[in-house]
């Protein structure tokens, strides 16, 4: 019984970074129809750029979070003005091979600067946020991930239910030229997109970074996750993706648990395969709606 | 008639993709707080009329390729749309498309996209106050909402950002008679209520005719006729091939017929 509460904390933590991560990935996709390659990059670079920051520069660990935050802020902003601006009104295909030669580009430079090695972040998580319940213990790095997963989430949601930018940015993925007409800056609006799926990307780097150490490799892998997670949830529901998040987090550390480590790897590419067989459209995936 | 002229279309061509051309040299006046109405049948650039002076043009891949647009004083031709929203300029596209997955109130807000300064409830209100039927379904997802419901949420969607120029493209397109009636008589109110000035499209010319103070009839990426509403609706010609009615309940015979174009090609 321990054992299963373990494993279903630990998921669920995993699941809330996955669920964030993909949140990204859902917001680009929702707003411009753009399928995100370089998803895994972003989280790559994302904690990259807190490595940096807390172990070279020694910056205190707050200010690390929030340049690392806003660096990210940015550097969506960029990628989108220099790559993707240019690319308006060409063929969808030709933008989705864009993100996968950017997917190159970034990897490849990640590699050329900080080479396949493993880092680690100083340890920076008092000891009395992990949590020992009986026989249960969760280490600090899961708890810090389960509260800053949720707090990412309730933001957001926020953010896409009461703010205005939020309300444009839902309006736009459902009728642009609607939303042209009524004054909606449409080219801001994809700019934000990318620019908020590269700092929830960020975050999720982060905090797999306390988890695991940071890797190249490793966080760009991670970041192949969420299609698993997406096509589960439905590629165009922000609510799909946390779902599908929290489902493909439980189900691999408790196949990883009771099966073995090493499907737990594998287990969501399967799941992968059997929800485009049953149901294409993911749990939540847009189903049109019809008047009646 | 026309005093003070709010929006002036000097003789404008729009290509599509660099070859279609749909508007061949179109030129009319909008005369401040006046309800114009644009007659044509399909095809004759009604549509592409409005969507140069309101900026949609660019996502059809359309372009002014000469003449001027000019709004109050100021050319507005080829702007992007989100200038000219912010000058007052508000188009209601055709079919209505809602924002499916957002509720009423939330399409209305979206409204307010084009206006500096937050949207308060007055804003609201006020669009509920002409569009008693939005109230109740301020909660529910526009996509479940019926075609004249539609129809007011994207009027009034309009209508939050406070425009002063109005463009409607066929706000009677697939709705019940008596409806389209209601629809009317609202915009006449918020034309004479709010001073909005207001440019109908539509193919329902009778309606369109009663409502409006000035008409233009449009053929072929032409204007073939303008007048004032009155004028029109007693024109022999508008008559009986826009208005359906037969001088004099007698059969036409096809000369008549080759007349009229003759008399189109020439004017």
């Amino acid at each position: 019984m321990e054992f299963f509460v373990q494993l279903l904390v630990n998921g669920l933590s995993i699941g809330f970074l996955y669920a964030l991560s993909a949140l990204g990935f859902v917001m680009i996709f929702k707003s411009s129809s753009v399928l995100n390659f370089a998803h895994g990059e972003l989280l790559a670079i994302g904690a990259f750029f807190f490595l940096i920051l807390a172990a070279s520069a020694k910056v205190p660990i707050v200010l690390c979070f929030a340049l690392t935050l806003l660096g990210c802020f940015a550097l969506g902003f960029i990628i989108e003005r220099l790559f993707l601006r240019p690319l308006i009104g060409e063929a969808l295909i030709q933008v989705i091979m864009l993100t996968v030669g950017l997917a190159a580009m970034f990897k490849g430079l990640m590699l050329f600067i900080f080479g396949g090695n493993f880092f680690k972040y100083p340890s920076f998580l008092p000891a009395a946020l992990s949590v020992t319940w009986g026989m249960i213990n969760v280490p600090s790095a899961y708890v810090a991930s389960f509260i800053i997963g949720l707090f990412f989430l309730g933001l957001f949601g926020f953010f896409f239910k009461y703010s205005s930018q939020g309300i444009y940015m839902r309006a736009v993925a459902d009728h642009q030229t609607a939303a042209l007409s009524l004054g909606v800056h449409v080219r801001r609006v994809f700019a934000l997109s990318w620019a908020i799926a590269a700092v929830v990307c960020a975050v999720s780097g982060i905090v797999l970074g306390i988890m695991h150490g940071v890797n190249v490799h490793e966080l760009s892998s991670i970041g192949l996750k969420v299609f698993p997670v997406v096509i589960l949830g439905g590629l165009d529901s922000i609510g799909g993706a946390i779902v599908g998040g929290i489902i493909i987090g439980l189900l691999e550390t408790f196949t990883g648990g009771y099966i073995s480590g090493s499907l737990g790897e594998v287990i969501p590419y399967i799941i992968l395969v059997f929800i485009l067989l049953i149901k294409p459209y993911g749990l939540f995936g847009s189903v049109e709606i019809e008047r009646v | 008639m026309k005093k003070d002229i709010l929006l002036q279309i000097n003789n404008i061509s729009v290509v599509y993709s660099d070859v279609i051309q749909i508007l061949k040299g179109v030129s009319l006046a909008i005369g401040e707080k006046q309800i114009v109405s644009l007659l044509g049948s399909n095809g004759a650039g009604k549509t592409t009329t409005l969507r140069a002076i309101s900026g949609l043009l660019k996502p059809e891949n359309g372009a002014v390729t000469e003449g001027t647009i000019e709004y109050e004083g100021r050319s507005i031709q080829n702007a992007p749309p989100e200038t000219i929203t912010r000058l007052g300029i508000i188009q209601v596209l055709e079919g209505r498309p809602p924002f499916e997955h957002l509720t009423v109130e939330e399409n209305l807000r979206v409204g307010t996209a084009a206006r500096s300064g937050r949207f308060s409830k007055q804003d609201l209100d006020l669009v509920y106050h002409y569009f008693p039927p939005l109230l109740a379904r301020k909660r529910s997802l526009a996509g479940y909402c019926s075609g004249g419901e539609l129809q007011m949420l994207a009027i009034g969607r309009a209508l939050m950002a406070k425009p002063r120029l109005l463009l409607l493209d066929e706000p009677s397109l697939g709705l019940a008679p008596l409806l389209v009636k209601e629809i009317f008589e609202i915009v006449g109110r918020i034309n004479k209520e709010q001073g909005t000035t207001i440019v109908v499209v539509e193919q329902n010319a009778s309606m369109a005719l009663q409502l409006a103070h000035y008409g233009y009839v449009m053929e072929n990426g032409k204007i073939v006729m303008e007048g004032a509403a009155s004028e029109l609706r007693e024109n022999p010609d508008v008559k009986e091939f826009y208005l359906g009615i037969a001088s004099s309940g007698t059969l036409k015979t096809y000369k008549d017929v080759k007349a009229y174009k003759r008399r189109k090609r020439w004017l």
